[in-house]
């Protein structure tokens, strides 16, 4: 008779099923595919493989639209990270990964074990990480516990990013009450490998051995991509256990014994366990290979007594990665693994069963086909509705009810234009020695190539208040913004990860955000060359049903062939400063509406992709050419915002030219148009005169010097008041 | 000058101090891992980099200094051979008693990573000689563990024998509190040995080599080394 796995008692299948997250249309499917009822250890696996975490099975017919291909692409998503090709016989390879629900609940272990995940996401494919970047999205701090999450949060991206050595160089952050009982922490990590040295993760060679490699495993984390899959409710708390615990020493050691193990020709296929750990990684690979994969647990390194097959499946225990080696390489990489003092198994075989089968002290656990296990997998075109459009606000018809700079002043110390140095202060930013632009320095961070004269510029991106407002124009915003904040430090954008943040795909209108962001990021995509090369999803942001603002954030890549020609944002005295790009004083959803006149409302600012386009491609060419000296765009704030931004660089005051007529002062000054540049340049005439001439809107907006920022009509405020604003309002919230 | 850096587990800034030393000396440095027993031949200059050794989990330093290649730096350093520790080398080396004192956490109590200033304390040294007496420059700071303490006796013996290397200031060279982040005793950011053939200080001169990442502060540290 053939051996099965125990079953379990086929009455209490069905509500354990459920209690895994599985609908019971789901349970249906995985008894069809079993021909019986499942073990404990199957059900575990039909259940996190099935999860909306790592089936993607809302999102998938969405995401498909998205282009993924250009010259310069190697692997699109559906590999660890995506890669491109950046010249220097160099590949680029980049994701950007949420650890959402984890941080909420431990907002240290959460935030560090985001970082610790996503590096492995890159060194997995044989690059040397080279930059971390975050994308956080908090509460307003008066909400409970919120300072304590966004403590917590930013020492565990330091605590684990200083460790292992691995600068985190620029970020974003935004605080909305719609992120009280759900901030979001998003990771991105890029690195550097030869472009002819990737490793992939399809599995290959009938009786090649499958090794594991890195710490222990415990019971931490077990059914964490569950978790990432559902709504929080008041008993969030009682999910702590299933948060991980990280330890980035280890993730070192492991990062210095992958690379020189990569180094030789040893490797079939690597993986790393991230979320639903052992199951993911050992069913993914075989999965992509087409071949089976027989597992013994006993020989699996643990760091608890007693552990049974289904722990030992469904832990999410950190730094550990699964590897198929070519035959006979094993005492050899066992070395290496050794001198990094490493734990290094071989847990089990591949097959030609096409099935993962998984023994412990002797007895089968489980015994799935793998290709119904992905080809059955449930895909859901999930019904959606269409966020209503907004009005259109008329500038005028909103008075200013406090002035120019006094607003001014109020904005620069708002909780999402204020300094964030209280934030990266506690970044190492620095280690590698190959940090060009720093963060606050530049609208992109620059980091060189070590031993090339080629840099990247990386950025992450994302207005979720315009997403909210109108998902399609939000997801073009998105995409528009990180390619020009890579234009403005004078790099060539070449490829985008998109970490997309939304609440429950099951009710229509969060679906229909979804597929409406999904929309305009794709539009942009291809009207800027920027294609989707890796990506992540993460649903269910809800706390007692009500939703967080959809938030696709865009973590953009770009090359600059020569580190030495990229620019800063700070001006200097005896500078032109000249704005390429059109004035129109849009009212809608800026923050000098939600900030100065206590409205959050109107449709969003447009972005014109063609101009944007001719634009950025004609400032990238003058930055290049050597013609602009420091380079900012205008986002969040508008343009007065982005000038005092730049002027509190080096403290260096700037004096405006008269407004045009015909847009109300108010609108012109924090009116957040899009597709636009400030530039300083010693030739602010000649500037003007290229970019008319290339057809572009140009005006000399104002001269350098000084230690103020002053209007035409003699108004006038310090810099040094300015800088008080900017800098006091994170470290007073916080408490240093 | 032949300089080897040491590599324990955890070791992050190797890279950053091979870069300094190469620019400055024209020569790659020998990267010397914890479980050898002897320095390369010819070795005049021992160099404990960055990082978190061990993951810091003991104290910063403490496990590193029971390392197998300890015993050859110490026996290095009994020679009168030059040794640098640089933030968790400067760790190291107190940790393995070869520097006095000790670097608790940080006075605000959170990791920090800024650029501060320093001010030579004493120039006419092996790790200082190409810095005037009294000169003042930047250098980055990244550590947890960075506020150096000693008893009163000890601190009065480090200055009334001339051996503090480094002390923070202000952009007026003045040794006040608030450039003081960390909260070292009488700002205190490097020292040397009695000998002076041993220095370890806790901000990172070789992170400020090469103009395009900001500036070349640091490096008449590794000039001076390299003449050494």
């Amino acid at each position: 008779m053939t051996e099965t796995p125990l079953p379990l008692d086929p009455g209490r299948a069905p509500a354990l099923a459920r209690e895994f997250g599985l609908k019971p249309e789901e349970f249906a499917r995985a008894l069809a595919i079993l021909g019986r009822t499942p073990s404990l250890t199957e059900l575990g696996i039909f259940s996190v493989m099935w999860s909306e975490h790592c089936s993607y099975k809302s999102s998938r017919v969405w995401l498909r639209t998205l282009p993924t291909k250009a010259s310069w692409v190697i692997h699109g998503p559906g590999e660890n990270a995506g890669v491109i090709d950046i010249g220097d016989g160099l590949a680029a390879i980049f994701k950007m990964e949420s650890h959402n629900h984890p941080s909420f609940i431990e907002p240290y272990n959460g935030a560090a074990t985001g970082v610790g995940g996503i590096l492995r996401d890159v060194f997995t494919m044989g690059a040397r990480p080279i930059a971390n970047l975050n994308a956080l999205r908090f509460g307003m701090p008066d909400a409970p516990r919120m300072k304590q999450i966004i403590d917590g949060v930013v020492r565990g991206i330091g605590g684990y990013g200083n460790c292992v050595g691995v600068p985190t160089v620029g970020g974003e952050v935004n605080f909305h009450p719609a992120y009280n009982g759900n901030p979001l922490v998003n990771a991105m990590t890029v690195g550097i490998a030869p472009r002819d040295r990737i490793f992939l993760s399809a599995a290959a060679g009938i009786g090649n051995a499958v090794v594991y490699l890195g710490s222990k495993t415990g019971r931490d984390g077990i059914h964490g991509a569950t978790m990432a899959s559902t709504e929080f409710s008041a008993d969030s708390e009682e999910k702590r256990p299933t948060v991980q615990i990280g330890d980035p020493f280890a993730e070192k050691l492991l990062i210095e014994a992958c690379l020189e193990l990569m180094a030789t020709d040893a490797i079939v296929a690597i993986q790393d366990m991230g979320a639903a750990g052992l199951t993911s990684s050992s069913v993914e690979m075989a999965g992509k290979g087409g071949v089976g994969i027989e597992l013994v647990l006993d020989t699996v390194p643990q760091r608890e007594d007693g552990m049974t097959a289904y722990e030992m499946m469904l832990s999410e225990s950190q730094e550990r990665m699964l590897m198929i080696l070519k035959p006979g390489r094993e005492a050899m990489a066992q070395a290496i693994f050794q001198k990094w003092e490493l734990d290094f198994a071989v847990i089990g075989h591949l097959t030609d069963t096409g099935r993962i089968t998984i023994r412990h002290k002797g007895i089968l656990e489980a015994d799935i086909a793998l290709a119904p296990l992905e080809s059955e997998a449930p895909l859901y075109h999930r019904p959606t509705v269409e966020t209503p459009k907004q009005p259109v606000l008329d500038a005028a018809a909103i008075a200013d009810p406090v002035g120019i700079l006094p607003a001014l002043e109020t904005l620069l110390g708002s909780l999402d234009l204020c300094s964030r140095r209280w934030i990266w202060d506690q970044y190492d930013a620095l280690v590698n020695g190959q940090t060009v632009q720093r963060p606050g320095g530049a609208d992109a961070a620059v980091v060189r190539i070590e031993g090339h004269k080629r840099a990247l510029a990386m950025t992450t991106d994302c207005t979720p208040r315009y997403v909210f407002a109108d998902p399609e124009a939000g997801g073009v915003q998105a995409v528009a913004e990180a390619w020009r904040n890579l234009t403005a430090v004078g790099a060539r954008p070449l490829a985008i990860t998109d970490n997309m943040n939304f609440g429950n795909p099951e009710k229509p209108e969060i679906m229909g955000q979804f597929a409406a962001a999904i929309r305009g990021m794709a539009a942009a995509c291809v009207a800027l060359d920027f294609p989707v090369v890796s990506g992540n999803v993460s649903l269910y942001n809800e706390t007692q049903g009500v939703a967080i603002l959809p938030t696709p954030a865009i973590g953009g890549v770009g090359v600059l062939e020569d580190a030495a020609q990229s620019v800063g944002l700070a001006l200097s005295p005896g500078q032109d400063l000249v704005l390429i790009g059109a004035m129109q004083g849009w009212l809608g959803q800026s923050l000098w509406l939600r900030e100065i006149a206590g409205q959050e409302a109107g449709a969003p600012p447009p972005v014109d992709l063609a101009a944007e386009r001719a634009t950025g491609d004609f400032v990238r060419a003058q930055i290049l050419g050597g013609a602009i000296a420091a380079c900012h765009d205008c986002s969040d704030g508008g343009l007065l915002v982005a000038v005092a931004e730049m002027a509190m660089g080096r403290g260096c005051g700037v004096t405006l030219a008269p407004a045009p007529d015909g847009i109300p002062e108010h609108a012109l000054w924090f009116g957040e148009d899009q597709g636009r540049y400030l530039c300083a340049t010693g030739q602010g005439a000649a500037l003007v005169a290229a970019a008319v001439a290339a057809g572009l809107p140009a005006v000399l907006l104002g001269r350098t010097g000084g230690e103020a920022l002053a209007l035409a009509d003699g108004r006038s405020i310090s810099i040094a008041t300015l800088r008080a604003a900017h800098e006091a309002t994170l470290p007073l919230l916080m408490g240093s | 000058m032949r300089a080897a850096i040491i590599l324990f587990p955890g070791t992050n800034r190797e890279r950053d101090m091979a870069i300094a030393l190469e620019r400055a000396s024209g020569r790659k440095p020998a990267l010397v891992f914890h479980r050898e027993t002897e320095l390369p031949t010819g070795t005049d200059l021992v160099v404990l980099p960055g990082g978190f050794s061990y993951g810091d989990y003991l104290r910063s330093g403490a496990m590193a200094a029971h390392s197998p290649i300890m015993a050859a730096v110490r026996a290095h350093a009994a020679r009168g051979g030059l040794v640098l520790g640089v933030c968790n080398g400067f760790q190291t080396l107190i940790e393995a008693g070869l520097l006095p004192g000790g670097l608790l956490k940080n006075a605000t109590l959170r990791f920090l990573s800024m650029d501060c200033i320093l001010r030579v304390e004493r120039s006419g040294t092996a790790f200082t000689n190409h810095w005037q007496q009294g000169a003042t420059f930047r250098a980055p700071m990244a550590h947890g563990d960075g506020n150096y303490f000693a008893d009163d006796a000890t601190l009065d013996r480090l200055e009334g024998e001339n051996l503090i290397a480094f002390r923070y200031v202000d952009e007026h060279a003045q040794p006040t509190s608030a450039a003081n982040r960390n909260g070292s005793a009488r700002n205190i950011a490097g020292i040397f040995s009695p000998d002076l053939r041993i220095c370890g200080l806790m901000p990172h001169p070789e992170d400020l080599v090469d103009p395009l990442m900001g500036g070349v502060d640091g490096l008449p540290m590794f000039e001076s080394l390299a003449a050494a």
